[in-house]
């Protein structure tokens, strides 16, 4: 029998009802791998004994010959933004610190309920704000990658997803979820060599979620193949009536029409994409990219997204102002830490619990979130930047009209060493200059490892959709996963 | 446009985070750097867009007035950092 920890979700699921391995024996091989990965960082809490849990359920039912579950037999990970009832949920913040959820989140739900087992919560940017999981109030998440050539630095695994792409990555976990407001789910893939989804805004239940900006966040999945995507998130979707902005759709059968032909699929390239300077091997990947779409027999058409180089600046004005909003509610007297100095009354609670509680980067982005929305600068700064946005997204509508899908890189570059960014929060917001525009705009989009740099670091590419259109976007994500047939994994040194 | 020291201990205060002095001061020109670089979005010619307000359409749904939820008075309660008498606990808020 091979490794258990080196299957896939599909092939665990289908191992588990064929009768290859049992549950248990599946969530004990997992449990091993999580529990010897220490140097990694990728789980803030670990729950060894719900994954058995829900193992050992899933060995009865099927012992006692009772119909299974869409996930019966599959552990994942799952990251600490989703609120787990009894278990501690922090987004990584001190402030959360301790705070153990009396409820469950409806996609967490959703995926106890459709079988799966939590092998526990992992790590993310605090607060879901960062590019590298450099700012997690539980320390740094290590990527299980390490540059050729004896270079032992320790890498970005990615962020905020950061714990969710390293954990799986380094086969701790077969899948995991993320969630993705401005490239949260698709960058850390791309660092670590994964692939994940950020559906359309609306097909998730944000409810439980702790909440950065609202109008940006969706859950997904993250795992090693599109199949394992399509397979997380037909669980993951479905209309919440406890979240005003959920979409009352049936969830499409992804799984289940799954193809890598792409006859008649026009694929668009923005060629705003390619700015001057673009990291070359990232720019030779899009080229075999564009190869590969073409093989499956897709036809290439150029695009322009004109207002593509204000997306980033349009997203660091909405993304603070919605923070600022959401984070007004750690106040030190529902839930969360409280700092209470010596004879201070209510407003110096407040802002000495807010101090404490928070991190720099949160800080900075709440203060720019509340600079923005202040009197006399609404409108200079928050209306211009959703006029862009309807902008951005008209950029989008009418590229669409020429194409089906667009295809373009994840990040502009392969993970950094930690630390090498920190120092100028505008570098790291340069991250995702490729996967913002699609969050402005709401629309699906994925990333899928293409291949190795010169370091032996993944590259991803980045297919994003028409609004809905998910299955497009698998389908070519499966037509790039098979022709660039990455099988390359980081070599175990923790 | 740029911000002062002034200006970043007005906007902690409004945001309800303590700063030292020290603090603020580093933050000048960190959010300086940062509202510097979104200004450029001044430049786009938005005649005719109407704000954003909804990626996807939505219609924003109505509930039936029915009572759905209550009476879980401790399990709000449960991460309270100080609950009273079945109450959230606050310092003095009047003089």
């Amino acid at each position: 029998m091979s490794n258990l920890t080196d299957l896939t979700v599909a092939e665990i699921r289908d191992g588990f009802r064929s009768g290859d391995f049992s549950a248990r024996e599946v969530a004990e091989a997992f449990n091993a791998n999580v529990a010897a990965a220490k140097a990694l960082n990728a789980f803030i809490v670990e729950t060894p004994e719900k994954a058995l849990e829900a193992a050992d359920a899933a060995d009865k039912a099927k012992a006692a010959g009772e119909a299974l579950k869409p996930l019966s037999g599959v552990p994942i990970g799952m990251k600490d933004l989703f609120c787990t009832e009894g278990v501690q949920t922090t987004a990584a913040s001190h402030m959360l610190e301790g705070f153990k959820p009396t409820y469950e989140s409806t996609v967490s739900k959703k995926l106890w309920d459709a079988g799966a087992g939590m092998l526990g919560k992992l790590n993310l940017d605090q607060f879901a704000m960062g590019s590298s999981n450099e700012t997690s109030y539980f320390g740094n998440v290590i990527s299980p990658w390490r540059r050729s050539g004896g270079d032992n630095a320790a890498l970005a695994p990615g962020g905020s997803s950061g714990g969710s792409s390293s954990a799986v990555a380094a086969r701790l976990c077969p899948a995991a979820t993320g969630t993705d407001t401005g490239g949260s789910i698709r960058q850390p893939a791309a660092f670590t060599g994964i692939s994940g989804i950020k559906p359309t805004y609306g097909r998730c239940s944000r409810w439980g979620i702790v909440a950065f900006a609202s109008s940006l966040d969706q859950a997904g999945p993250m795992a090693r193949t599109v199949r394992d995507n399509a397979i997380l998130l037909e669980t993951m979707a479905g209309f919440d009536p406890k979240d005003s902005t959920s979409l009352d759709l049936a969830v499409p059968q992804w799984e289940a029409n799954l193809s890598s032909d792409l006859k008649g699929k026009k694929v668009g390239i923005p060629k705003e994409y390619r700015p001057d300077g673009l990291n070359e091997e990232i720019a030779a990947l899009w080229d075999r990219g564009i190869e590969w779409l073409k093989d499956a027999g897709a036809e290439i058409v150029e695009v322009s997204l004109p207002h593509s180089k204000y997306a980033l600046p349009t997203y660091y004005i909405i993304a603070p102002a919605e923070a600022s909003s959401n984070l007004a509610r750690y106040d030190g007297v529902r839930y969360g830490q409280r700092d209470l100095p010596d004879g201070a009354g209510l407003q110096d609670m407040y802002a000495a619990t807010r101090a404490a509680g928070f991190g720099p980067e949160v800080k900075r982005r709440i203060m720019i979130g509340t600079y923005v929305l202040s009197a006399g600068f609404y409108d200079a700064y928050y209306t211009q930047a959703q006029k862009v946005r309807a902008l951005i997204a008209r950029d989008f509508e009418q590229a669409f009209e020429k194409c089906d899908l667009l295809l373009t890189p994840t990040a502009p570059s392969a993970s950094f060493a930690l630390g090498e960014k920190q120092a100028d929060p505008l570098a790291m917001y340069l991250n995702d200059v490729f996967t913002v525009p699609a969050s402005l705009a709401g629309l699906p989009a994925m990333a899928v490892p293409g291949g190795l740099d010169a370091q032996g670091l993944p590259l991803g590419l980045q297919i994003i959709g028409k609004a809905l259109d998910e299955q497009t976007v698998l389908n070519a994500g499966l037509a790039i996963e098979e022709r660039a047939g990455f099988t390359a994994r980081p070599e175990k040194w923790w | 446009m740029s911000i002062d020291l002034q200006t970043v201990k007005k906007i902690a205060s409004l945001s309800r985070i303590s700063v030292t002095d020290a603090e603020a001061e580093a933050m000048v020109p960190e959010l300086n750097n940062i509202l510097g670089w979104v200004e450029q979005l001044g430049e786009v010619d938005v005649a005719g867009a109407e704000p954003m307000t909804a990626v996807i359409p939505n219609k924003l749904r109505l509930r039936d007035d029915a009572v759905t939820d209550g009476d879980v008075r401790d399990r709000v309660l449960a991460n309270a950092p100080q609950a009273e008498h079945g109450f959230f606990a606050v310092p003095k808020v009047i003089e």
